[in-house]
């Protein structure tokens, strides 16, 4: 059996699906903690997961988050089928938001998942292709040298 | 470092391996080797589920007996909050506690004293407070242990107030050495308890080096004789101390209610507060400034020690919330000279347990991971308990660390 020096993990999210929404950032966020990962960064990698999950969920059409974990560091890849997001700087902005009246409903749409994923992370990129895909980057070091 | 002492123990005789406790505990603590339960030690957090749940009644809390009371010149007993609940409404409460005290105590403390004093310095305190968003309510010694195991990122959230069980056995020491002139080792403290996690508390407790508190026996212990005393009871002293504030602690939501903050959050049953408690990391409650979160279903009144049912004792508690006297007998100034003085705050840091650590190498942690997603994928995915795991998953795991084997499985193919 050939030992890997890495964990990569795949979730597919679906659009509108609450109720498994949150599911991805809850199962990284107890392996970082089965390998002994220190708190503070494990809660950065869930918080910048679970905001990535929400987007998906809220603004596309489906899409998939891949986890890389290796012992310098997390990579979250985000990956989306959808609208796309025509005005990243303006995305990026704290209280900017697309979301329709009854996602705000729910207590989402605030506004704050894209700079709270930036937030969190140590690296952070976002790449949109208007009506068709959206593609988030996160690094977040675990022992930053 | 201290070893790590559990209150919930096992009677090996009584337990036929039946494996409801280990579906029921939350932290995935117990395991069923050979056709009896046992319990990984730093995973427990004594909660109480499986004693809550075990239809042998095999899972115990680890007590003492009124014999104990013998080493002791002058003995003390710290009466419950959750005590009112457990008698009708019309009960002379001053005559249950003379039923305590004529099991051979000196003196008996009204426990609501001191959660009275607690709730003044929260209502003070939480005015310039600095901690990280919402607060977590120091009460429930279950939460604070599930919260080293599972949240250490959120220790930091953890009010360093006493609990009403220490701080009124710390008042209760004091007072009595300066009253009559007595050791430290010559009083014997002893909480009435509803709840195993307390007994944890006493003997490892959270926050502080030593408990004042010497011993624990259960409400169940004790109730049948407390109720007969209380019959024959003439007239008594005032025992009771607490107001309103402090016995609504008793229930859940009643410690919120009581030091008045305008946005909390209360949540009973150990299950519900682990998923509140992973909202809370995410930070999607920042906005909240205080939260209660109880292991037990109802709150203290639902503890596993406790003898009447927890929807009627925590009903009775409202209604005597509501209906009993509502002057705090204590002021505000006493209160906060014991906050600002330390006397009512915790001296230790709280330490993360990190119990979930698979190696303490990275890279082999890493290893492990994969190995774990590889066995679990071999595993029929049933969930069905018989290879003495909770979990296939959980099994996966327990054989990563060397405590299981795949053959164990029976639904293997």
């Amino acid at each position: 059996m050939n030992e890997k020096n890495f964990i990569k993990l795949e979730y597919e999210i679906l659009q509108n699906d609450f109720t498994r929404a949150g599911e991805a950032s809850s199962n990284i966020k107890k392996i970082l903690k089965q390998l002994g990962i220190e708190a503070k960064i494990v809660r950065k990698v869930a918080i910048a997961t679970y905001e990535a999950e929400m987007n998906i969920v809220i603004h596309s059409y489906g899409g998939m988050i891949k986890v890389i974990i290796t012992e310098q560091y997390v990579d979250i890849y985000a990956i989306d089928k959808g609208p796309g997001i025509k005005d990243i700087e303006l995305a990026m902005k704290e209280g900017y938001s697309t979301a329709p009246n009854h996602i705000r409903e729910l207590g989402f749409g605030a506004g704050m998942g894209l700079p709270n994923m930036k937030r969190c992370s140590d690296e952070f990129n976002i790449e949109s292709i208007p009506n068709e895909k959206t593609e988030v980057y996160m690094r977040i070091y675990i022992n930053k040298i | 470092m201290v070893e790590y002492f559990h209150s919930v123990v096992l009677d090996k005789d009584k337990c036929n391996g039946c494996t409801n406790c280990m579906r029921r505990c939350p932290t995935e603590a117990i395991r069923v080797r050979n056709k009896k339960a046992i319990i990984i030690k730093d995973r427990c957090i004594d909660c109480g589920e499986c004693i809550r749940v075990c239809p042998y009644h095999a899972q115990q809390t680890q007590l003492d007996t009124l014999d104990k009371l013998k080493k002791y010149k002058y003995k003390i007993a710290i009466s419950p909050m959750t005590l009112y609940g457990q008698f009708s409404l019309d009960k002379d409460m001053n005559k249950v506690f003379e039923g305590i005290k004529m099991l051979g105590f000196d003196e008996v403390v009204d426990e609501g004293y001191a959660a009275d004093i607690i709730t003044l310095i929260i209502r003070e305190s939480l005015k310039n407070n600095k901690q990280p968003k919402p607060l977590i309510s120091s009460l429930c010694p279950a939460v604070l242990r599930l919260i080293q195991i599972s949240f250490p990122s959120l220790i930091d959230n953890i009010i360093r107030i006493e609990s009403p069980m220490e701080l009124a056995a710390r008042l209760a020491r004091k007072n009595a050495m300066e009253k009559y002139n007595l050791k430290s080792e010559e009083i014997g403290i002893f909480y009435i308890t509803q709840c195993p996690a307390k007994v944890t508390s006493i003997k490892t407790p959270i926050g502080i080096k030593n408990s004042n508190v010497d011993g624990a026996i259960s409400i169940k212990q004790i109730y049948g004789d407390i109720v007969k005393n209380s019959n024959t009871a003439g007239k008594t002293e005032d025992f009771v101390m607490a107001s309103a504030y402090g016995i609504n602690w008793a229930r859940a939501g009643g410690q919120s209610k009581s030091i008045g903050v305008d946005s909390y959050i209360v949540v009973d049953g150990i299950d519900n507060v682990i998923k509140v408690l992973e909202e809370i990391e995410l930070g999607k409650l920042n906005n909240i400034e205080y939260f209660e979160g109880l292991a037990c279903v109802g709150g203290c009144v639902g503890g596993p020690l406790c003898v009447e049912n927890p929807f009627i004792a925590k009903s009775r508690i409202r209604r005597l919330s509501e209906k009993h006297n509502d002057e705090i007998k204590v002021s505000k100034e006493y209160a906060m000279e014991l906050y600002n003085s330390g006397f009512a705050c915790w001296t230790e840091e709280i330490q993360s347990k990190g119990t979930m650590k698979l190696d303490e190498n990275i890279v082999e942690a890493i290893r492990k991971i994969e190995k774990i997603k590889k066995l679990t994928n071999l595993l029929p995915g049933l969930d069905c308990g018989s290879c003495g795991a909770p979990s296939c998953r959980a099994l996966a795991e327990d054989i990563v660390r060397g405590y299981g084997k795949i053959e164990d499985c029976i639904f293997r193919d």
